[in-house]
Parts: structure tokens; sequence; C-alpha cells
């Protein structure tokens, strides 16, 4: 086989066959039930997926909450959808179930957040209009001018930061928008040449003459 | 009737195998291709990566997108089943020891989910003590081991370049990868500063050797398991033919318990406990091989005492156990400014990197004895749980895409495009070197503590000397000037004395070897040059236990040659009727 057809097979082998042959079969009959892991699961593993998924951690305000924060520091732009249409709160429900270090952090960062919105709006976040959102969290998103009083508050929010930006850009939507373009069999033969020529670099003979070679 | 009973297992063997990493699998494969009768036990599952699927997977099939668990502690995708801690199988350390000990339990063990770096010995690796007086010679030189690094080289295959360095003896190659954008600032770096970074040497097929296995389609994801078998691992490359032959019976989750021994002090095959049925067996075998990994041979053996072996079995010398020793290790790196704002295209090429530095320095010149490697990362690779993570520590110290320096941190719009901004321009280097294998570093039987099938655990105690921690703080200096000089701004790995220089705990670089040393005298080593043990010559360590010292080279290639080595030995022992 040459190497083409052989790239080729393995890109159909890995995804594309299982869709071509459901999608001929849809009309007839009911498509199988989508297996809930779609990865190598040992039966270990297996067990304690399903517990986690069977369980819930933040309450329905904690959520709310949580949904607005995400949107806040990942909305939509031109470029992409907002953090919580990439359903990054999901992945923050099931990432603290997933690693408890982060339950106590979140849950008692999200009460704070209440209480300090509580203090000056008479609200609790989720309650809050929009420009008091935002008066909030200007006071905690920049940890080098914010006031010591506000640390906590700091903390919390480099928190929902990090989980935020790691769920969306590890979603669809994320990955997509930030242009990864891997994960696919393909030839490696260097760094392409206008990508060369910006940075003034080139490869030297040798390198050329005992790289790998692929045939067209 | 007692309720509890040991069952035989019915067939008796030639030889009996323990464990299916590097070692074990070789031996297997070697053994059955010669006609002899093997039987492989396996303390975990069945695994084949083109069944138990995590390469070309994307992050959000992953419900922690990726992340590590317990139950795989290099991330939800990696091959390895296990990690640092196993439920139910506990290690102890003492005399405030930091070591830590990772245990892969499945077909292949830790060979599923390894770097592939692929390094022979040199002369002078086999000959140490010559030169500064550390340590002890290896019984072999590099000439006894070569032809066995030729032969592993064409059967498994290795990219890289031909060198024609002194310590750093080139290998059968096949082509090597171009190196990537970053890797390329690394070479410029390295040259300027007199620095080699050459092509690294990575067990990957970027040619095919054969019609069972595929050739590398670069996603690098290696450390996934491959599912056209286009890189090494024991379970797929060595263990499923030696399967092929008929002669070889896998048991898997059979977790060892001793080494049983006749009245003429002879092994006449092994005990185990079934992790599935949870009964006790043993199997017969005129051989015994142990290759459970370096730690967990040592232990088979402390734990397999009897009245004729008192101390252990193979341990009069009360040698079992000491000279452990792991690579050093440190690391640094950081962001590329020249990078940021990159054009985006698929950079994943090999799973690792393709550039490496091999050692390079005299060390007359220096402060400490042998050398490190260096090893290179970075570059747009798939995003996973952690991407993202600390962009307040970045966006406030660059001038962002407008040019204009922002406050670190923030939110919204201006944020979300950090991200993409950012995205490719971190990069980051490991150093990982030789230390001195000491006999006052060692693992023992823990008195006071069986894991949950009554087997006695391993205690642990290792302490790094002044010779590790300077050389680490030679690693940080060298770090921080190839980053200078490629334009870069460290981000990571800014260590000082305070933490002896961020040398990594041992047993971290999970390159831990010596617990069984080779040599000639049986006062002084446990197995001869053949790793045979000297006072039962049926029984055979054929994992990192051995080595005698364990270079600045990743151990699996010497670990491979020498237990092929070793089979063929047995082969020919076993055909004189001498074992």
């Amino acid at each position: 086989m040459d190497r083409r057809k052989y790239l080729k097979t393995l890109a159909v082998g890995s995804l594309g066959a299982t869709a071509l042959l459901q999608g001929c079969e849809t009309p007839k009959q009911e498509v199988a039930k989508t297996p809930a892991f779609t990865i190598d699961r040992t039966p270990d593993e297996l067990a304690r997926e399903q517990k986690l998924l069977s369980e819930t951690f933040f309450d329905e305000h904690e959520m709310k909450t949580i949904r607005m924060l995400v949107d806040i520091i990942i909305p939509k732009d031109d470029v992409s959808g907002s953090a919580s249409e990439a359903k990054v709160p999901e992945f923050i429900e099931f990432i603290v179930k997933d690693m408890p270090r982060h339950q106590t952090p979140m849950r008692g960062g999200l009460k704070w957040l209440d209480i300090q919105c509580m203090k000056r709006f008479n609200a609790d976040f989720a309650s809050c209009s929009s420009s008091q959102q935002i008066e909030m969290v200007d006071e905690i998103a920049f940890p080098e001018k914010a006031k010591p009083e506000m640390k906590q508050g700091v903390a919390f929010f480099n928190l929902m930061r990090d989980l935020t930006a790691t769920g969306f850009f590890t979603s669809e939507i994320g990955i997509k928008d930030l242009g990864y373009a891997g994960n696919k069999p393909n030839q490696w033969d260097g760094v392409p040449q206008d990508v060369l020529d910006q940075y003034g670099l080139k490869y030297d003979e040798r390198a050329l003459a005992e790289s790998v070679k692929f045939d067209s | 009737m007692s309720e509890f009973q040991i069952k035989k297992t019915p067939k008796d063997y030639d030889v009996c195998i323990v464990g299916s990493g590097a070692g074990g699998g070789m031996a297997a494969y070697i053994l059955a291709n010669a006609g002899i009768k093997v039987v492989l036990l396996e303390a975990g599952p069945l695994y084949d990566p083109a069944k138990n699927v995590t390469q070309m997977k994307w992050p959000w099939e992953s419900p922690r997108r990726g992340a590590s668990t317990m139950y795989r502690n290099f991330g939800d995708f990696d091959a390895a089943y296990g990690g640092w801690e196993l439920e139910g199988e506990p290690y102890t350390r003492k005399d405030g020891t930091k070591f830590d000990w990772f245990r892969s339990r499945m077909l292949g063990g830790r060979t599923n989910h390894w770097g592939r770096i692929s390094l022979r010995f040199g002369p002078k690796d086999f000959k140490r003590k010559n030169i500064d007086g550390l340590g002890d010679n290896w019984p072999i030189g590099y000439e006894d081991v070569a032809p066995y690094y030729d032969k592993i080289d064409q059967l498994i295959g290795i990219f890289g370049s031909k060198e024609n360095l002194p310590n750093d003896p080139d290998s059968i190659f096949l082509p090597p990868p171009k190196p990537r954008l970053h890797e390329l600032f690394i070479k410029e770096a390295g040259t300027a500063l007199n620095i080699p970074v050459i092509p690294s040497r990575l067990s990957i097929l970027t040619k095919p050797i054969n019609k069972d296995r595929g050739a590398c389609f670069f996603c690098a994801q290696c450390n996934r398991g491959c599912t056209v078998h286009a890189d090494f691992s024991s379970s797929s490359v060595l263990v499923n033919p030696a399967l092929k032959t008929g002669n070889v019976d896998v048991i898997p989750n059979a977790m060892v318990r001793e080494v049983n021994t006749n009245s003429a002090g002879k092994a006449t095959g092994v005990s185990f406990v079934n992790k599935d049925d949870k009964q006790e067996y043993t199997v017969n075998a005129k051989v015994v091989v142990l290759a459970a990994s370096a730690c967990e041979s040592a232990r088979l053996l402390l734990n397999s005492k009897s009245t004729q072996f008192p101390n252990g079995l193979a341990n009069s010398s009360g040698v079992v156990g000491k000279y452990l020793h792991d690579s050093t290790g440190a690391d640094m790196g950081g962001i590329l400014p020249k990078l940021v704002g990159r054009k985006r295209y698929n950079e994943d090429g090999v799973g690792g990197m393709h550039v490496y530095t091999p050692w390079w320095l005299e060390n007359k010149k220096l402060d400490f004895p042998r050398g490190y490697h260096i090893e290179y990362g970075g570059g747009m690779g798939m995003p996973g749980y952690g991407y993202g993570f600390g962009m307040q520590g970045t966006n406030g110290k660059y001038p962002g895409r407008d040019g204009k320096q922002k406050e670190a941190g923030g939110y919204g719009a201006s944020l979300k495009d950090d991200y993409r901004y950012f995205y490719g321009a971190s990069f980051g280097m490991s150093g990982r070197g030789e230390s001195i294998a000491m006999e006052d570093n060692y693992c023992e039987i823990d008195p006071n503590t069986v894991d949950k099938y009554g087997i006695p655990v391993l205690r642990f105690h290792y302490k790094w000397t002044d010779h590790e921690v300077k050389q680490a703080k030679h690693m940080k200096e060298t770090f921080a000037e190839i980053i200078d000089t490629m334009g870069g701004v460290v981000t990571y790995g800014k260590d000082g004395p305070e933490n002896n220089y961020g040398l990594a705990a041992p047993g971290r670089i999970i390159h831990e070897v010596g617990t069984t040393r080779m040599g000639d005298d049986p006062k002084k080593s446990v197995v001869n040059k053949f790793n045979q043990a000297h006072e039962v010559k049926n029984l055979f360590v054929v994992d990192g236990g051995p080595f005698v010292s364990q270079a600045d080279k990743n151990p699996t290639w010497t670990i491979l040659a020498l237990s092929m080595r070793a089979s063929e030995y047995i082969i020919g022992e076993l055909k004189k009727q001498n074992i």
C-alpha cells in the first residue's frame, strides 16, 4: 500500500468507518446506543466514572453563578462561542467531583463573592445587574492591582479563570478557536516554508539529507 | 480440609518469566522463538493499544479533559495503568526518604507509555570507576553488549543520526524527523554556546520495518500506545509475536508472591495469587527469570526466604535491594516571545522531541562526576487539562497583540484572545543525568507492612549526595544560558540551593535500577555477567536490577540488550543441560 492510501485508511479506520456505517443504517433502524466512553477504560475506571457522573456537587444557585462567571471570563466573540456554549459549567461540575481539592475553594469562593455583593449591592452576585457584576469582578480579576482585602477573591477568580480557560480550550469549540491543527494522520516534513521564511530560518543541508523523506 | 488451598498450574514449563515489560518481553520473545516452552506471568491485565484505544481521541472525550487520575497518573489518555500509588499495594519510606515508585500493572508494563528515548550506553559507561574512582565497573564492556544493541535496533526499529560520538554510540538508525520550529531555535542557541543539539534517538518507526507494524503517522501520542504498533512497547513488539510461536502462555493478573526452591537450592517455579479468582497457585519451571522491575524483583527475592536462604533468595551477599539509583532530573522552561501569535499548522510530529543534547563536557573541568543529557519540549500541542492555567503570570509580562502592555489577569474578549496569542510559544527542557550507585541507597522489606495480598512490602531509604545536587545546579545554569541565548523568558524552574536546584526526588524519573547488581564477585553482587544469580544457577534477573551504573542514558535499550544476551545464554545452558 502506498503511503497516501495508508494514511487514508488510518483516517477512515479511526473515525470515518463507523460514521459511514451508521449513516447507511440510520433510516432503517434505531442508532445503536452511544457508549458512554469512547476511550479505553478499565473496570475500576468505569466504576469510578459512573459514580462521579451519578453525583451532583453544586446546587442550582451555585451553577447559576458559575454560568455567569464563565461567560464573563470567556464571552462569545467573532471567532467562537462563549464558555457556557462550550459546556464549561458542566465541565467544572465534573472536575470538582473528580478533584475534591477544588471543592472548598470553589464553594467557599462563590460564597465569598455573594457576601461581598450583598455588602455592596444588597444582592447576591447572580442577582446583581451586569454593571454591578463587572464592578465586583474588576476588584478580583487583576491580581497585581487588587486591594489586600480582595486577596481571597483574587485566589478564587484565578481558579475560575484557570478552570474556565482549560474547559473552554479543550472543548470542540475551543480547539477550533485555538487553531490546533493536529490529531490526524499526516506526514511531518518539517516547518512549512513560509514559516521558515518568516523567522529567517532554514534546514541545514545535513538535516535535509538525513531526515525522513516521503514519496510525494 | 482447609478452606485455603494452593493450586498447581497443570502444565510444567521450561522457563517461567515474571513480568512482561522490556526485560520480560524480550526474554519471552527470544526463548519462545528458540522453541522453549515459556509461561509469562504479569501482575496486570492484558493490553493491546489497537484494542484499548486512547490514541487519536480528543480532549473532550475524557470528562476530565485528559487530567490524571489515581488509575492513570500520567493522564486519562496515557497508556500506563497505575502510577505512584496503587490501591492496596503500599510501599513505605524511612529516615526522611523521599522516594517515589512508579508501577504499571499491565501487559508490557511501563513500556506502554514511556518516552521511547533509546540510547545505547557508551564504552565509558561500563567502566566509570576507571575514570573517576567512584562506584564500580561493570563486569562487561561495551563490546559485549554492542552486538545485542545492533540486533535490537533492527528488531525493534529506532531513528536517529550518525554522529560518531565517543560515548554515545550510533545505532542502526532509521531516518529522523526534521526539527520543529522551537527545536530549530534551540539548535541555533546550542550551536552558539557549543552545546550539541542533534536528532533525538527514539524507537519509533519513521519507515516500516516489517509487515506486522505500521509506520508512524505523526500524531505525537506515543504515550497513548499506538494502534498500528509504530512505536516500541513490549506488549506490541515482543509479547504478541512471542505468543504467535505457540510456545508462550501468558497468565495475566498474576501477582507473584515468591520464588520456590527445592532442597538442592534450585528454583522450581513461583507461587502467585490470581487477582481475578483470588486463589493461590504455583507454577513449575526449569528456569525462573525475574523481570518484574528492579525494585519488584528485589522484593521477590527478599520475600523468598527459606532455611537454605534465610536472608532471601540469592542474597548471601546481602546486596539485594542495595545500590538502588535513579537518574537525576531538573527542568526549566519559558516563553519564546518571537513565537507569540504564530501561524497555525500541524506540528505534532512523533511522540516526543525531534532533537536532544547528549552529554558534551569533560568532568575534569567540573565540580561533579558524570553527566546528563537534555530533553526538549514545546510547540503547538493538543490542549488538555491544565492548558491556559496561570495566564495571570504571562499576560501581564509581555505586550499583547496590539503591542500594549496590559494588567496581568483579567477577563473577557481581551483575555480570550490572550490564550490564542500565547498558544504555542512555550517550551521546556529537562536534564536527565547519572547518579552514583551507593550501597546506602536501598529498598528492603518493611518488617511491619503487607499489601492486600499479604505480601510484605518494600521500604525505601535514599539520599542524594552533593554530586547530584551539583549536577542539578549545572543543569539549571545551562538551561538558563540556552533560554537566554534563544531570546526566551523563564517562566518555571528557577531554583536555587534552598531546594537543591530543583533536583527531582529519587524515583521520579522512573529510571530506578541497580537492586540486583551484576558482578564477578559473589560476595559483592547478586548476578553474574549473564544476569544469572551466583547462588541459584537456574535463576536470572533481566530487568534494570542488574545495572551496576545507569549512565546518563535511559535504561530501556540496555535492559533489552542484556535480556536478549541473557536469554541466548539460557538457551545455551539448557541445551548443555547445565541448568
